[in-house]
């Protein structure tokens, strides 16, 4: 990734949960222009508070992040602005359940963006059509599946033409039959140069699609490697210890 | 010596017109103690919310003595009492003071309990596309708080209707108090009393019924509501 624009960059993250409990300790991670970045690790390793950090939804204590060179944390940063160019997709899903797959892809548009009623449902029609979903574009979330939830939530997300995309744990409250429609879109985009930060134990996805794995435990990021090194020849005793544990079967 | 039914009088006082501006009143008292202790009360259920003592320990002040004390007790207050350090209000006026903060007070927890409970990753979500906060509560929060508020905030309504009665005792010429001014014409206790009775029953029972449609028009994206689906 040495010649990449960079996207984002961590520069030693710190971050407590009150005065005593670290969940980040030093992280530093760059993310370039199309790269897609895994994160993995043991469950209360800190993924997920990491990736949250990029779009300021959990503060941080000490360090610097960057978003296409605007500090996150920075005292006179607009942050809807800035979270408005990050797109996020989570384990939830989180649609809005009272409004219409439609009005879910077209709030943040009309609202955060300033588009016009037309314009919005023009993208959003060719973002449910792209996600396989323009049928259900009349629909309340309750009416689908968990699996296309996340996908019309990845399309939410996308409606805002993201400079990135972060992803955290995007399948693991799926059934086992709906992660693949998931994965497909992922990597899909994946394939149109989007930059994403993708939490997740689909190790799958990481070693079809992955420029690199980042492997944390206990906050800190203990190994980063292009997805053939890693896999097949880890550096560190735990991440060898995490690969044995989750690729037993 | 029994005196026994009288339908005459029991029909002279449901076609009553003085009883029925009794009525209106009632229901005029209601409809502003619900607009006003809505403003009152989102204004407090968000002050309580707040982080900062000093803006969270007023409003749960403010709530916990208009909620602590009786309704009666603050008209007097306000009405009979207040004069004496020479703040003046008129019986309307002390009413509808009295009525707007009291359940300004009571709203404000039922808003916050609303409030609450939208999950935090909807807030997360929101916010994540960009929105501002204020834009947040408006088109994330407030819509999700307001379908759980329903049935609760219903059931105010239903109780302000008869609590405007306490109004009477400063005098307020609302349904209760006319129905008392007009006993001494024939003293027909019985026949009187039921008819406001019947008049409090109807308006709370058309509430009823609108109620139930406002509840199936804010829960049309969740489907029915039953207790064995998750």
């Amino acid at each position: 990734m040495t010649d990449r624009e960079t996207v984002i960059e961590m520069q030693d993250v710190n971050k407590w949960y009150g005065e005593s409990f670290q969940v980040l300790k030093n992280c530093s991670l760059t993310v370039g222009k199309g790269e897609v970045v895994v994160i993995c690790g043991p469950s209360g390793s800190g993924k997920s508070t990491l990736v949250k950090c990029v779009n300021a939804l959990e503060p941080i204590q000490q360090g610097t992040i960057t978003v296409t060179g605007v500090e996150v944390n920075g005292a006179k940063t607009d942050l809807p602005k800035l979270r408005a160019r990050v797109g996020m997709v989570f384990q939830s899903f989180e649609l809005f359940p009272h409004m219409t797959i439609m009005e879910n892809l077209c709030i943040g548009q009309r609202k955060v963006l300033g588009r016009s009623d037309d314009e919005a449902e023009a993208k959003a029609t060719m973002l449910l059509e792209r996600v396989g979903l323009l049928a259900q574009a009349q629909k309340y979330p309750g009416q689908l599946s968990g699996g296309q939830q996340q996908r019309v939530a990845i399309a939410r997300a996308l409606a805002m033409d993201p400079v990135a995309m972060l992803f955290d744990e995007p399948t693991s409250a799926l059934d086992p039959e709906m992660i693949n429609e998931v994965l497909d879109v992922m990597v899909a985009l994946t394939q149109e140069g989007m930059t994403m930060m993708v939490v997740t134990h689909e190790m799958g996805f990481a070693r079809k699609v992955a420029d690199r794995i980042v492997f944390m435990d206990e906050g800190e990021i203990v190994e980063i490697g292009d997805r053939g090194t890693f896999f097949d020849d880890p550096k560190t005793e735990r991440a060898k210890s995490f690969l044995s544990k989750i690729l037993a079967h | 010596m029994v005196k026994g039914w009288n339908w005459d009088g029991f029909f002279d006082y449901l076609t009553n017109y003085y009883l029925f501006e009794g009525a209106l009143v009632t229901l005029g008292l209601t409809v502003f103690a619900m607009t006003a202790g809505l403003a009152i009360g989102f204004a407090l259920a968000l002050m309580r919310m707040s982080k900062h003592k000093f803006i969270s320990a007023p409003a749960v002040f403010y709530i916990w003595v208009f909620r602590g004390t009786p309704l009666l007790v603050q008209l007097i207050i306000i009405y009979t009492g207040l004069p004496q350090l020479g703040i003046k209000f008129t019986v309307l006026q002390s009413v509808l003071i009295g009525l707007a903060m009291c359940e300004g007070a009571y709203l404000a927890e039922i808003l916050r309990a609303g409030i609450s409970a939208v999950p935090a990753g909807q807030i997360n979500a929101a916010r994540a596309i960009g929105m501002k906060e204020s834009q947040v509560m408006r088109y994330v929060i407030a819509p999700q708080a307001l379908r759980i508020v329903i049935p609760p905030l219903g059931n105010s309504v239903n109780s302000v209707l008869k609590t405007t009665s306490i109004a009477s005792i400063i005098s307020m010429e609302e349904l209760l108090r006319r129905t008392q001014v007009l006993i001494q014409e024939r003293f027909l206790v019985l026949e009187l009393f039921i008819v406001a009775a019947l008049y409090y029953l109807a308006m709370t029972t058309i509430w009823d019924l609108i109620q139930r449609r406002i509840e199936a028009r804010f829960g049309k994206a969740y489907g029915p509501m039953s207790i064995d689906k998750q």
